[in-house]
């Protein structure tokens, strides 16, 4: 599939890479890639990356990317005390930058996906939640990402936007427990990325939040300073950057 | 009886047994020896004495006792079921109540709001009829933190009652003492030491809790965020309050325990 002047390109950028270009984008193709990486990422991505990973290691037989999911404070812990990983998706750029500012990263992140936030209700609104106001109403059970964790933040500013003041029922450690609450029908709202609502499918519907009232966040990837394959690591980073935004897209993804 | 006890015979012991145990020793050591070294000391009574940190012990105090205090009116009968009367299905009806010891408590906690959540088989009905409504509360964290701690308590008292003579009982019955007379002055302060131990456990399992109180109740401070759940959360954003909060637990833990022992030793 890959023309042969490509391949050459390949050769060089590796060469590059090897140089100790840390600024060098990731090689687009990866002609002699092997061995395996470990992706740290948010757990908003936890569907798309599944099936980027899938997708390059089918393009690059004999690699093999592992993912850890979690939200995306948990997993800046995990660096900081010492996980080995190769690289670091956050759902945020302020859990990146811990890292950065801890000279865990090797170059600068890049910023590959958007998001925005939507509220979730069960399947067929039965509480007819039309907006943020909404979410204030009295005997609504609405549940949020705790302030810690980038959705809890996000929710939070929009909330602050929409001059709303909620009363979670609880403030969970991520979003995914967000939206479990409300599919077991616990909760009857929740704010949450545009994509969860995508990945919960048919139990529960969003509610979209004006753009104005919206948070857009940014969603930034980057190598660890401690990587034991580097070149795989920006093989996948340049594989996101190229071929990701396509995938990313169906499920909810907008481009950076 | 101390006196019957062995003492002091270890020094006979193989030396790769020693060593071995000092291997396992060591394991349990170290990683307390880890959180002491990075516990941030200067700043520890200022951490402890924040709203949070007293607002999340505070609550953790009032649901683990709590759920202590549940575990023993339904547990003490329970374990005497157990070890007392021979029928049908015992074996299984045991099993099924010392399941959440071995439970991840997620697990336990989905379990719970398959039950007493809105949509679970006696949670509608709570909430209609009785009003009661227990996810998200602190009577759900109660509730949560007993049905992981429960276990300990019953096979605790269990094996007390199991191993106490019973010419005690037959004794008190022959004098003309009624059932309920029997159980209280002879059986219950026979099985005493197993009782203490078992609440002393129950309550340390139910002070340590986390999954199924974080699934089936959240996490709110003052209403749900137990310490455990607090550590939890710190850990993302001020990774030293999270220590300082893991070691009041650990203190608290290791007194109990510490106490439980001598207790339980020297009692019988």
């Amino acid at each position: 599939m890959q023309p042969k002047p490509l391949g050459a390109f390949t050769a060089t950028a590796l060469l590059l890479a090897a140089c100790g270009n840390a600024s060098q984008p990731a090689s687009p193709t990866g002609v002699g890639l092997s061995g395996s990486i470990t992706v740290f990422a948010a757990s908003s991505l936890t569907a798309a990356f599944t099936t980027i990973g899938t997708d390059f290691q089918k393009a690059h037989p004999g690699t093999m990317i592992h993912f850890a999911f979690a939200g995306s404070s948990t997993l800046v812990a995990q660096v900081q005390q010492g996980a080995i990983g190769d690289v670091f998706a956050s759902a945020d750029e302020s859990n990146i930058q811990k890292l950065v500012n801890a000279g865990l990263t090797a170059g600068s992140p890049s910023i590959f996906a958007r998001n925005k936030l939507q509220i979730v209700v069960q399947a067929g609104n039965p509480k007819h939640v039309t907006g943020l106001a909404d979410l204030s109403r009295s005997g609504l059970v609405v549940v949020l990402c705790a302030p810690a964790v980038p959705c809890g933040r996000y929710a939070g500013q929009a909330l602050q936007k929409a001059n709303v003041i909620v009363t979670p029922a609880s403030e969970e450690a991520d979003v995914k427990s967000v939206v479990t609450k409300v599919v077991l029908g616990e909760a009857d709202a929740g704010i949450v990325y545009v994509t969860d609502v995508k990945a919960a499918g048919a139990q529960v519907q969003g509610v979209d939040i004006p753009d104005p009232l919206n948070v857009i966040a940014d969603y930034p990837i980057v190598v660890l300073k401690d990587s034991q394959n580097v070149a795989l690591a920006k093989a996948f980073i340049g594989y996101i950057h190229a071929n990701g935004p396509r995938t990313l897209a169906r499920y909810g993804f907008l481009p950076p | 009886m101390a006196s019957s006890r062995p003492r002091l015979r270890g020094l006979s012991a193989p030396p790769l047994f020693i060593l071995l145990a000092g291997v396992g020793a060591a394991f349990f050591v170290l990683p307390l020896a880890g959180l002491l070294v990075r516990t941030p000391w200067g700043s520890a009574w200022q951490l402890l004495t924040s709203t949070e940190a007293i607002t999340a012990l505070r609550l953790s105090l009032l649901a683990s006792l709590s759920a202590t205090a549940i575990a023993i009116v339904f547990g003490v009968p329970l374990a005497w079921i157990f070890a007392r009367l021979a029928f049908p299905g015992r074996n299984i009806l045991r099993a099924l109540t010392v399941l959440p010891m071995v439970l991840p408590p997620v697990v336990g906690g989905v379990a719970l709001l398959a039950a007493f959540g809105r949509r679970g088989l006696l949670g509608g009905w709570l909430e209609q009829a009785v009003g009661i409504h227990l996810p998200f509360t602190t009577a759900g964290a109660i509730l949560a933190e007993t049905f992981v701690a429960m276990p300990f308590l019953v096979i605790t008292v269990e094996a007390g009652l199991r191993g106490m003579d019973l010419r005690f009982e037959d004794a008190a019955r022959t004098l003309g003492a009624r059932r309920w007379t029997v159980l209280w002055r002879v059986t219950l302060p026979l099985v005493r030491p197993s009782l203490v131990a078992g609440a002393v456990l129950c309550w340390a399992r139910a002070l340590g809790e986390f999954g199924a109180t974080i699934t089936f109740a959240g996490n709110f401070p003052g209403r749900t965020q137990t310490m455990p759940l607090a550590v939890y959360l710190a850990l993302e954003t001020n990774p030293e309050a999270a220590i300082v909060l893991s070691l009041v637990l650990l203190a608290v833990s290791l007194v109990v325990l510490i106490g439980l022992h001598d207790r339980w030793l020297g009692a019988s």
